[in-house]
Order: C-alpha cells, then sequence, then structure tokens
C-alpha cells in the first residue's frame, strides 16, 4: 500500500516513475512484473492523477472514469489482474440532446450504422467504408489529414452527423475537427467495437485496488511526495530529486505533464536547445469544468441514462464546447448500482470542456461568482432531465481549469495533455537523456484512459530494454 | 529453431495475449486481425513478448511482416533459426 514520505527509502532503484496516473501506475506495474525494482513518486496524497475521486458529507464523486472502451478490460487483465478486470460492466445508456437530434444508444457500431442509415439517411456502403478505415488507422500512420477532411470525405457538408461523431470523442480526448484524423478514429473506433464501459466500484476501489497490486509485485509507491528534479549525469538520468532528497535510480519515467517534465524537472543543458525550443512549441490540450452534484440520502431519480452528451448550441462549434458560456455539458450519472453493497446513493457530475486562460485572470470574487454561475447553469439544465433536481441535491460543488492545475499540477490544468506534436517529444525523450522516458498523456490518441494505461506498458517496454540483463 | 517451432512460439504467445480465442482453426495466409479479436495494442504485445523470450527485436518497419502466420514465420525464421 502506497506510503506517505520518503522513509526508508532503498539505496537505488531500477527505474523511478514520477507520478501516479493511469500511464505512470501501469508502467510502474509491468516494469515491476518484469522483475525490476521500482520506486513510484506521486506528488498528490491519494494515487490515480485524474482518475480521481473524493468525498464530501456521505457522498463519492468521481471525477473521471465516467465512460471507456471495451479494451480496458483487455488491458486490465493483461497489465494489472483479472479481479480487477472483471469489474468493468457496460453503460448502456447513452443519449444525445441538441437543437439537431436527440437520440439514445448503447454507443456500438451496430447501433451507430442503424442511427446513421436509419436516422441520419446515410447509404450502409458509406457507413461500413467509414468503420472500415477509422478501424484499420495506427497511430504511426500518416498525421496530414485532419477530423474534418475525414468527415467531408464520408458526410460531406453533414453537420449533423459531424455533431454525433465527434461530441463524445471530444469530451474523451478533447480532439476537435482540426487535429489529425487518426487521433480521431482510433479512439472512435475503441468505443465502436462494443460500446461504453464503466469501472463498478467507482474509481477509490479501481484505484486501491492497483494500489493493491502494485504492492503485491513489490512496487514502493510513495504519494505527498513532489519531484523537483530529474538528475542527469555524463548525459544519462540517474535519479531524481525529492523532498529534500536525491534518489538514484538506473532510469527515469516521468508521468507528469510533458512540458513540465522537460522545462522545469531538467535542468538547462540536459536536453539540446533545439529539443528544448520544441517542447515550449508543444500546444497543451484544454482542460475541463465540472458541477457535482449529490443526491440528498433517501432520495430518489429515475433512470434517465448513464451518459448525457447534451447542447443547447445549434450545431457543433469546438470553440464554443470550450466557451466559458457553457452550452454543451456530458451529464455522468452514478445509480446506486454502481457501488453495489454501499449505501443509496446517487450523484451527478457535468463535464464541460474549457481553457485555463478564461478563468485564470479572474479576481477571488469574480471567480467566486463565476462558479456560482456555472452551478447555477448547471442545475437549470439539468432541470430538463430530472424535474425537480434542485430540490433534491444536497451537495454542489464545482472544479474550474484552476482546480485541475492545484490537485494535478498539469501545465494550464490540461486534462487531456499535450496536442499531437507532443507525442514525438515524447518518444524521442531517451535519445536526448538516454535512462529518461516519458509516459502520459500526449496526442490524444495516448490519451483517454486506454490509451493512458497502454502508453505505460509501451514505454515499460522500452525501459526495460534500456536496462538490460 | 524450426519454422514449426516459431509457429508454436507465435500461436503460445498469442494464446497468453488472448486466453478466450481459439487458435485452432487460424488460416496462416490469412491476417491474424481479420481471423482473431487482436487490436494494435495486442499486436505491439506480440512484438515485445518475442523480445522477452528470445531477444528478437522487431523495428517498427517491420510490423508488416507479422500480419499473418505465414509472413511472420517467414520473416522471423532468419532470425530465430539459431536458438
Amino acid at each position: 500500500m502506497a506510503v506517505r514520505g520518503l522513509k526508508d527509502l532503498k539505496e537505488s532503484y531500477d527505474c523511478v516513475v514520477i507520478g501516479g496516473g493511469l500511464g505512470g501506475l501501469t508502467c510502474a506495474n509491468r516494469l515491476a512484473k518484469m522483475g525490476r525494482s521500482v520506486l513510484l513518486l506521486e506528488q498528490h496524497t491519494q494515487l490515480g492523477g485524474l482518475a480521481t475521486w473524493f468525498k464530501r458529507k456521505k457522498h463519492i464523486f468521481d471525477v473521471a472514469l465516467h465512460g471507456f472502451p471495451v479494451g480496458m478490460t483487455k488491458t486490465l487483465r493483461k497489465y494489472w489482474s483479472r479481479d480487477i478486470s472483471d469489474r468493468i460492466v457496460q453503460l448502456k445508456g447513452i443519449r444525445f440532446d441538441n437543437p439537431q437530434f436527440q437520440l439514445e444508444t448503447t454507443y456500438d457500431r451496430e447501433d451507430f450504422i442503424r442511427l446513421l442509415t436509419d436516422k441520419f439517411g446515410a447509404t450502409r456502403e458509406t457507413v461500413e467504408r467509414f468503420f472500415t478505415v477509422t478501424r484499420e488507422m495506427n497511430f504511426f500512420d500518416d498525421q496530414a489529414k485532419t477530423t474534418r477532411e475525414l468527415f467531408q470525405e464520408f458526410f460531406p457538408d453533414r453537420d449533423d452527423i459531424w455533431r454525433l461523431l465527434m461530441e463524445p470523442i471530444t469530451y474523451a480526448n478533447g480532439s476537435t475537427l482540426d487535429d489529425p484524423a487518426i487521433s480521431y478514429g482510433i479512439v472512435f473506433s475503441n468505443f465502436m467495437s462494443q460500446g461504453v464501459f464503466t469501472f463498478r466500484g467507482g474509481t477509490d476501489l479501481f484505484i486501491s485496488l492497483m494500489d493493491k497490486e502494485l504492492g503485491a509485485n513489490g512496487v514502493d509507491v510513495r504519494v505527498g511526495v513532489l519531484v523537483d528534479k530529474i538528475i542527469v549525469d555524463g548525459g544519462k538520468a540517474v535519479g531524481v530529486h525529492a523532498g529534500g532528497k536525491t534518489i538514484r535510480a538506473r532510469s527515469v519515467v516521468s508521468n507528469a505533464n510533458l512540458k513540465t517534465t522537460v522545462l522545469d524537472m531538467l535542468d538547462n543543458g540536459a536536453v539540446s536547445p533545439e529539443f528544448r525550443a520544441k517542447t515550449e512549441a508543444v500546444r497543451v490540450n484544454n482542460s475541463s469544468c465540472q458541477v457535482y452534484m449529490g443526491i440528498k440520502p433517501g432520495e430518489k431519480i429515475d433512470f434517465i441514462g448513464d451518459l448525457l452528451f447534451t447542447s443547447t448550441a445549434p450545431k457543433f462549434d469546438a470553440e464554443l464546447m470550450l466557451s466559458k458560456n457553457v452550452t454543451s455539458r456530458t451529464f455522468s450519472v452514478y445509480y446506486p448500482d454502481m457501488r453495489p453493497g454501499g449505501p443509496e446513493r446517487y450523484t451527478i457530475v457535468a463535464s464541460s470542456n474549457a481553457r485555463y486562460e478564461d478563468w485564470d485572470g479572474l479576481t477571488p470574487e469574480q471567480y467566486k461568482a463565476e462558479k456560482a454561475r456555472l452551478a447555477e447553469d448547471t442545475l437549470n439544465a439539468l432541470e430538463k432531465y430530472i424535474p425537480g433536481a434542485r430540490a433534491k441535491i444536497d451537495h454542489l460543488e464545482v472544479a474550474t481549469p484552476r482546480t485541475f492545475k492545484r490537485y494535478t499540477l498539469h501545465v494550464k490544468g490540461s486534462s487531456f495533455g499535450t496536442k499531437f506534436e507532443g507525442l514525438e517529444i515524447s518518444q524521442n525523450l531517451p535519445k536526448e537523456a538516454p535512462g529518461l522516458f516519458h509516459t502520459g498523456s500526449v496526442a490524444i490518441i495516448m490519451s483517454g484512459w486506454l490509451g493512458a494505461a497502454n502508453y505505460g506498458v509501451i514505454v515499460a517496454n522500452e525501459v526495460d530494454k534500456y536496462l538490460g540483463v | 529453431m524450426t519454422a514449426d517451432g516459431i509457429r508454436q512460439a507465435i500461436l503460445e504467445i498469442i494464446q497468453d495475449i488472448l486466453p478466450d480465442e481459439d487458435l485452432d482453426s487460424l488460416a496462416p495466409d490469412k491476417t491474424f486481425r481479420e481471423q482473431i479479436n487482436l487490436d494494435s495494442m495486442d499486436f505491439l504485445d506480440i512484438v515485445m513478448e518475442l523480445r522477452k523470450r528470445y531477444s528478437i527485436e522487431v523495428p517498427e518497419k517491420d510490423y508488416p511482416n507479422l500480419a499473418t502466420m505465414d509472413s511472420s514465420v517467414g520473416y522471423l525464421l532468419p532470425k530465430m533459426e539459431r536458438l
């Protein structure tokens, strides 16, 4: 089990992993299973990174893991344990509600073919070809084509279809029409394979089972420990500096934000000026706002779906989706069966994408007022789906990009790491500073929960290769 | 290792990655991906396991060689025949 602080460390480790997000945790677990000695350091007191939760009154609020593709089952089974993967359950009530269409779907291939042909009038041949093309995309494919071009090719000028295809993916990985088509296609076809899934038992159980598994595999897990420097000596990464201590290791994996890793944790000169400049130019992805609502114990709400993609905007508009004047919200509704054996609780999390800049410059009074406005708007929006919701809610709380920054330390509170150009930096870091690796949300396709965990596995493999026999 | 041994080694790796798949009826000249539920991550697992078990490095540009059983055996034979 994770221990707070740095007491009784070993003399040296094969690998130090900086950060306990899903990528860092999976990388650490994998390395330990390959027989390596691993120390994992997490700055927060809780593991999970953005895969996190918090308790208020009698409620547990899940910040993320509201829905992931079925591939997560395989990933958890292969790289964690059957005990963890067996708890994954499907969410069948996915709803869309916007001025262009209202529909309910299981969000899988079969149902989407039905919707796209019957409801939206596309030809079956076109739809099947679209599925085939997106399914065959790989992350090492051509990046020149954008999602917009992909959509235009298959469904020219059909902004209603574009919205259906794009909106959930924008929530899943922050990508937009102007990002590379492969960043859309890979994530979309991951979901389309069988639908949307989540972890029964909640994020708290999910992360605590991972913590136990790490312990069983011998990973030394420390929380509440902020790494301030990665030590590079003779061109190679040889450890980290954290909590006033120097910790020796034969390799270092950073699961921190890519820009923080290269620009803040490394001394100037540890990488080439060109590499540094390229890293500076990497754009971070957007952040999020969330409104958490807990239903009073004893009160019930009817089943209205598990995930509701709602919008009042006339058309899909990526810029508008980031605006502080929120028009698009995803409601994730947690019913009591999500935590079997627990008390009968309902919680609702409303998520919207957001820009850090919009929230950063506010005075304390303005910030408070803007949060109150967001809470009020969200309650009003929820009334449409749960009439009388306002009277049933006994806890309401707002998180903004500033909140995400405070807890994760991500640059600009980024919810989905960096844009596509980050992938090259992340992958080439070991060439600049041998022994130093990065795993984490990069390039959108390595984002989303499945991508983050899988990237951890890929990097563990590279580290193991580096460490040799 | 003989061609047959390599075939067996590949089947063992795939079975470990996908314990629920029935591999008995795999056609050697058809792609794995059209016959079994093998996604891109499973494919990388095969590459990783080849390295762990047999110290074989498969660079990214050679990945297409591992599309079918026949092409995999053909590609791996010169690398593995001395094992």
